[in-house]
């Protein structure tokens, strides 16, 4: 089990004071100028030892992303932008940092912005997080009061702003070109791949974009060293995460852990157990809505990382974790992931437009059953028709939680559609 | 994607709209943070600035906000008719929003809901089923105006709502006996040992 002593988001749950005193505290901006004395490569060389992966749910390598702007800075500006406009039901951990600890976030920015070469970022933060970007807000005029951003940040020689761009409630603006193009004043729609955004980011500049637990991370790992973060955790899924676990649990709650954590660990000691007990649990989503649930026997074992997930054909996405116990409504509680989807599909593609509408009308005849055999196939096939054809994710997203559904609860749904075929039979 | 429209034909419309000066030095504030000739970036900030000062977003605000940044006014309705936050007809003194995606919903939403829907009256109290809202761990939620009310349940709602109606302002977040985002009952990390 991680100590506190390894705990790097020490005011997690807000205990201790948030403002920059209170941060000062716990660490945060300890001789931040010596970390950039060190120079880019050698940040970017700690971030990729360190094999610290996008806490935002794809899991790339945060230090070789980095490394993708180009190297020296030519006609174009380069830009750091944060993507905190957690939306991915069941994560709520970048709200936890931006109100408890926005030292963390800001520090990390400044990091972040010197290795990519950056003068200038953006902290992006989902518009109904008002009190959190506030809390934002105050905490970087701190850092510029205190001379830690602005001209010559931290004493270091490098000018750096920083400011927050509140969203205004849509989740496509989490697929980073939409966000970008959110941030440019436009509909978040996600925008074609290549151009990539270090190449063609924020207004056509090099562009970055970083979740937020990533970016917040990155001060410690550079003042710890890369051998300590890639010490905890297993090899490919290193370090401490945080973990969001909401739903049929005693006592649902955010907690930081150690990549590889085991599920049923991970409930039992920080959440207080499943609702009844262990065997009472029916199911879990382990990565936020976009993963494929998991049923139990699986829960029994699965450890909490990137690859183990992956095996099992689902994902650690935001490491939200949705725990459902027996009284659940299985069926039920997809076609309501099924209704986000088709709410947030923001209609630039037709397979997406077309097919979250379509897949979330036929879940919600599934859930009464009113529906024929045969339309368990129909519908796993036009998941796969939405699957991977579209612009961004959104459709992939949409598309997995009926796949698992029916991959691990398909007697459930076969059990329905007959007993209302029987019940309508008999009248 | 529902049919949302700039201009709803049953809602009447304000004849004009202009910032006030505090509400302009916010406005101005906010297109400083973007490049120069970039200041479209600052729509959705103003957009809401005209939001907050008005109550909601009438097309006359639009226009105004279109004509401050230098955009089409299409771009704007675009943008405010894209975006689930801003308001394009009055709405009561609270906002209820209340989130019933599945880690909601697995907590009790539907009770919750029904308690918002009573209540709704178009003055005191609207009402709005919202999507996901970033509070899973602590669900259900409930955004009221500004403010995340949570670990929400039925007589718990009331009490907030009944709150809101003598004119108070109810504590925000948990309305249980528990710290923020960290388990009830006591902590399993952190506890300063």
């Amino acid at each position: 089990m991680l100590g506190d002593k390894d705990r790097i988001f020490t005011n997690l749950y807000g205990v201790h004071d948030w403002r920059l005193a209170g941060a000062r505290t716990r660490g945060a901006w300890d001789n931040t100028k010596a970390i950039l004395d060190k120079g880019v490569d050698w940040i970017i060389d700690e971030m990729k030892k360190s094999g610290l992966r996008g806490r935002g749910g794809a899991g790339f390598p945060t230090g070789m992303k980095w490394s993708f702007m180009p190297k020296e800075v030519k006609d174009r500006p380069h830009y750091l932008v944060v993507n905190a406009d957690e939306s991915e039901p069941g994560t709520c951990k970048d709200r936890d940092i931006m109100r408890h600890d926005p030292h963390l976030l800001i520090e990390g920015c400044l990091v972040a912005g010197f290795a990519m070469r950056a003068h200038a970022g953006y902290i992006y933060v989902r518009g109904e997080f008002y009190n959190e970007a506030q809390h934002l807000i105050a905490a970087i005029k701190e850092a510029y009061d205190a001379g830690l951003l602005g001209k010559n940040a931290c004493g270091s020689g490098w000018d750096f702003d920083l400011y927050v761009h509140r969203g205004a409630g849509a989740y496509i603006c989490g697929e980073e070109t939409a966000l970008l193009e959110s941030l440019e004043g436009k509909k978040g729609m996600p925008r074609l791949k290549p151009p990539f955004p270090a190449g063609a980011g924020l207004y056509g500049c090099p562009t970055t974009v970083n979740n937020v637990e990533s970016i917040a991370v990155a001060p410690t790992i550079l003042r710890r060293g890369a051998a300590w973060f890639a010490g905890i955790g297993r090899p490919n899924n290193t370090g401490t995460k945080l973990f969001c676990i909401s739903g049929h649990v005693n006592r649902p709650c955010n907690v930081e852990e150690e990549m590889g954590i085991p599920l049923r660990e991970l409930i039992e000691r920080h959440c207080g157990g499943v609702r009844g007990g262990w065997d009472n649990l029916l199911a879990v989503i382990p990565g936020g809505a976009s993963v494929p649930l998991l049923p139990k026997s699986i829960c029994d074992t699965v450890l909490m990382d990137f690859d183990s997930l992956r095996d099992q054909r689902s994902g650690l996405g935001t490491a939200a974790v949705i725990v459902m116990d027996k009284s659940t409504d299985v069926v039920k509680a997809i076609a309501r992931l099924s209704y986000f989807y088709k709410h947030e599909s923001c209609g630039q593609c037709t397979p997406c437009r077309e097919g979250t509408g379509w897949m979330w009308r036929v879940m919600e005849r599934m859930v009464t059953g009113n529906a024929r055999l045969e339309e368990i196939d129909a519908l796993e096939d036009v998941t796969k028709q939405v699957e991977g054809h579209t612009i961004c994710a959104l459709g992939d997203a949409a598309a997995w939680p009926i796949q698992g559904l029916i991959r691990h609860f398909r007697p459930e749904m076969e059990r329905r559609i007959r007993a209302r075929t029987e019940k309508l039979a008999a009248e | 994607m529902a049919m949302i429209t700039a201009d709803p034909k049953d809602v009447p419309q304000v004849a004009s709209f202009s910032f006030t000066p505090e509400y302009m030095a916010k406005v101005e504030e906010q297109i400083a943070h973007y490049p120069p000739g970039r200041q479209a970036s600052a729509v959705i900030a103003v957009l809401d600035l005209a939001q907050r000062q008005q109550g909601w977003l009438p097309r006359a605000a639009m226009n105004e906000v279109a004509r401050l940044l230098e955009m089409a006014p299409i771009r704007v309705y675009e943008i405010a008719t894209f975006y689930t936050m801003f308001q394009l007809r009055p709405k009561g003194k609270y906002l209820l929003q209340v989130c019933t995606t599945t880690p909601c919903w697995l907590r009790g939403s539907e009770a919750v809901m029904k308690a918002c829907q009573h209540a709704a009256d178009g003055e005191t109290f609207s009402v709005q089923e919202v999507e996901c809202l970033g509070g899973c761990v602590n669900a259900p939620v409930v955004q009221i105006n500004d403010d995340f009310y949570e670990d929400l349940d039925e007589a718990s709602m009331n009490k907030v709502l009944d709150a809101l109606r003598r004119g108070e302002t109810p504590k925000a977040g948990p309305q249980v006996d528990r710290q923020t985002s960290a388990p009830q009952g006591g902590l399993t990390t952190l506890k300063g040992e």
